[in-house]
């Protein structure tokens, strides 16, 4: 399994120099063979993370963000009984090591010390038959060599910090007696408790109600202006990604089709499909619209991408470059000189001019 | 109490209709209740009781969206399944064109079946697998025992073409269908027998912002040529404000404010209203910095088995004074069209000046700093 690993697990053996940046993940794919087929979850993601910043991904489901944050967290590496389902390739760079082709043993020290994940749900993602502060301290106690006690009161601490009361009391709850919203808050108590370096956030409000909501991304927000942490979230709600990204990558299809500042994906978005997304949310902060615009059609299947850009058949401006490209060529990710990527095969002018003429008036 | 349903009528005349000229009541909700037992012990002694609707009025008019907006447990699912009459209300009555459903059996509901429809949130769990599509939309005319013009298997295939589904789809299973076609499905089947009030709970919500779209859309074309009421329910502010004519806020139980679409984004009366406003992430970074006038409000909605006493949002407003403790504020027209059930409203006149603030009312929401 390990000399597996090694090799990269596609075959093409791991070569590349370790980055300056705190995280660099670099042409990461991760595929499952299933009976149908082989499922391009990931299929070629690179991106870079500083820290104390947050990167956002958002895409529809399926479109292969939790799988990447997966991924990072080495979480693919090992199935059941020791079976590798996922064939993993690429670079995964954080703090100057490798962890792809790094040891289970390296990978699991790593896990919920340098990198913690908090999840959607919060009530599968915790154990129903420990203590909310068993849970807790046990994080902490596999890290680091301190006692039963002091764990404990760290756990307190930590569950005083994300504003549950009475943390000395609910410590010994067990995860169904307490809300939605405690729950999750415990979950973020469970990841921060031994200040990790890179916290992924896997849609961390999405079964919450918009005040808990609130609570919550102000508390993620604090922490990491107090712990200096980077923060991934990812979600489908472009509300949340405004509110907490520095900078934005859009996914499609298992691949990024955009990715830049938060501000330039918002107000310069050059993908037909951050496009789409836009026209299709309903705005809260603008004039009401008449009518939404929607993209047309259903994401794709991931065992069978649609050759070419896979955006193509659900893309209005599908037949703008010549040559029937979008259908046979795959656009690559290029940068277009601001740090501003985008995968495309209309030219910069062209998709200017349908952005400023035809979409942002209607939006 | 009596005073209320005068000023309903005087609201309808007044209020311009967006649909149609006539602002006829299709629905009208008085005093509806439903309060769920909670059994104890071997003899099944009832212990206490769930108020999830506890006493709301509303009308829904002809050709009219109403919205339903509120936290998960507020009672809005109920309220939809009370007014479709899949649950039996506790108290209050439920009038459908003037006639009382309030407490109609089976049999007395299936004409009424008819004119009320409803659309369900899962798209998965509301579609029975071993039913072809066929099956699930032509079930209704079986019920009903009506043959449409032309015969069942061609309405059908009307209905799929209505709703953007490909006709020849007929004889597949819903398992074959993405998440957003098979809530097509389940528009068509609702449309099937010609309703006249749509009850959609969460239409949207179980789907992706591209498909969520769409079928936003959809819904709004078909109120255009069908001519259909609505009654929408969910939890996304920003959905419903883009569906809705109309929109009633509720908080554990009861409406605290309804108001028509604009006046109520524009001023809302009701802390609760205000503050669940302001929790909406808005999808733009450079208004970033607006987030730090938010207010949060702390801790999660009480318990509905036993409501805080008085102004049941009391616990968590940051304008509570000693009156909101003991007397449940009656939901009143402070302007036409826009009632409010509030001690203290904001955009408009105090209803009880000069009380005094219960101490750490102030404290019980906080702004976000940036």
């Amino acid at each position: 399994m390990t000399d597996l690993t090694k090799t990269g697990v596609l075959g093409q053996p791991v070569v590349g120099t370790a980055p300056t940046a705190f995280l660099e993940v670099r042409d990461l794919k991760v595929h499952f063979p299933t009976e149908d087929g082989l499922v391009k979850s990931v299929d070629g993601l690179s991106f870079t993370l500083e820290k104390g910043k947050t990167l956002g991904i958002v895409g529809e489901s399926g479109s292969g963000k939790s799988v990447t944050s997966l991924g990072i967290m080495g979480l693919h590496r090992v199935g059941q009984y020791g079976r590798q389902r996922a064939r993993i390739s690429g670079e995964i760079w954080l703090n100057g090591k490798e962890l792809l082709t790094a040891e289970e043993d390296e990978v699991r020290k790593l896990r919920g010390r340098e990198i913690a994940m908090i999840f959607q749900d919060p009530l599968s993602a915790m154990h129903p038959y420990f203590t909310i502060g068993k849970q807790i301290a046990e994080a902490y106690r596999v890290h680091n060599k301190v006692d039963k006690k002091a764990a404990r009161k760290r756990a307190v601490d930590l569950l005083d910090r994300v504003g549950i009361p009475e943390p000395h009391k609910r410590v010994d709850s067990y995860p169904h007696e307490f809300s939605g919203g405690m729950r999750q808050r415990a979950m973020i108590a469970m990841a921060l408790v031994n200040n990790p370096e890179l916290l992924i956030a896997d849609e961390p409000t999405t079964a919450l109600d918009v005040t808990v909501q609130a609570q919550i991304l102000d508390l993620i927000r604090d922490l990491q202006k107090e712990f200096g942490s980077a923060v991934i979230m990812i979600t489908h709600d472009l509300g949340v990604v405004a509110e907490m990204a520095d900078e934005l990558l859009v996914m499609y299809g298992g691949r990024c089709v955009e990715r830049g500042t938060a501000e330039k994906v918002f107000y310069e978005p050059r993908h037909p499909y951050t496009w789409g997304l836009l026209g299709s949310m309903p705005r809260i902060d603008r004039e009401q619209t008449e009518r939404l615009i929607p993209v047309k059609g259903s994401p794709p299947s991931l065992i069978n991408i649609p050759s070419g850009c896979a955006f193509n058949p659900r893309c209005p401006y599908a037949d703008v470059p010549k040559d029937n490209v979008t259908r046979t060529v795959r656009p690559e990710l290029t940068e277009d000189g601001t740090r501003h990527w985008s995968a495309c095969h209309m030219t910069h002018e062209q998709r200017t001019r349908i952005w400023t003429e035809e979409i942002a008036p209607k939006l | 109490m009596t005073e209320t349903p005068d000023m309903k009528k005087t609201d309808t005349a007044v209020i311009p209709r967006q649909a149609t000229d006539s602002p006829e009541v299709l629905l009208k909700v008085s005093g509806l209740t439903k309060h769920f037992p909670i059994t104890k012990g071997l003899l099944r002694r009832q212990a206490g009781a769930v108020k999830a609707v506890d006493g709301i009025d509303f009308d829904v008019r002809r050709g009219e969206t109403l919205g339903i907006v509120g936290e998960s447990g507020c009672g809005k699912s109920t309220m939809g399944r009370l007014i479709t009459r899949l649950l039996e209300p506790t108290g209050g009555t439920v009038e459908f064109e003037g006639k009382d459903i309030t407490h109609l059996g089976v049999a007395g509901m299936r004409p009424l079946r008819r004119d009320i429809q409803m659309i369900f949130q899962d798209p998965y769990g509301s579609l029975n697998p071993r039913h072809t599509v066929g099956t699930i939309v032509s079930a209704p005319f079986k019920l009903q025992n009506v043959m449409p013009e032309g015969g069942i298997k061609p309405e059908v295939q009307r209905l799929l073409s209505l709703v953007g589904l490909n006709p020849e789809h007929y004889n597949r299973y819903p398992h074959e269908f993405s998440g957003g076609q098979r809530q097509r499905i389940g528009i068509a089947r609702a449309l099937a027998l010609n309703p006249k009030l749509v009850v959609a709970d969460e239409p949207v919500s179980a789907l992706d912002v591209s498909i969520q779209a769409q079928v936003v859309n959809l819904l709004d074309d078909l109120q255009q040529e069908l001519g259909l009421t609505y009654v929408i329910i969910a939890h996304d502010l920003s959905v419903i404000r883009h569906v809705s004519d109309r929109i009633a806020v509720m908080y554990l139980g009861k409406i605290v404010e309804l108001a028509d679409n604009k006046a109520l984004y524009g001023a809302p009366m009701h802390p609760y209203t205000t503050a669940l406003m302001s929790a909406v992430p808005v999808p733009d970074p450079r208004r970033r910095g607006a987030a730090s006038g938010r207010i949060l409000l702390k801790g999660d909605v009480p318990s509905p088995i036993s409501p805080p006493s008085g102004c049941r949002f009391h616990t968590r407003c940051w304008k509570a004074t000693q009156v909101c403790t003991t007397q449940e504020p009656p939901l009143l027209a402070l302007k036409t069209g826009h009632q409010v059930a509030c001690h203290h409203p904001e955009n408009a006149p105090d209803q009880v000046p000069g009380d005094q603030p219960l101490p750490g009312a102030a404290d019980a929401v906080s702004t976000v700093s940036e």
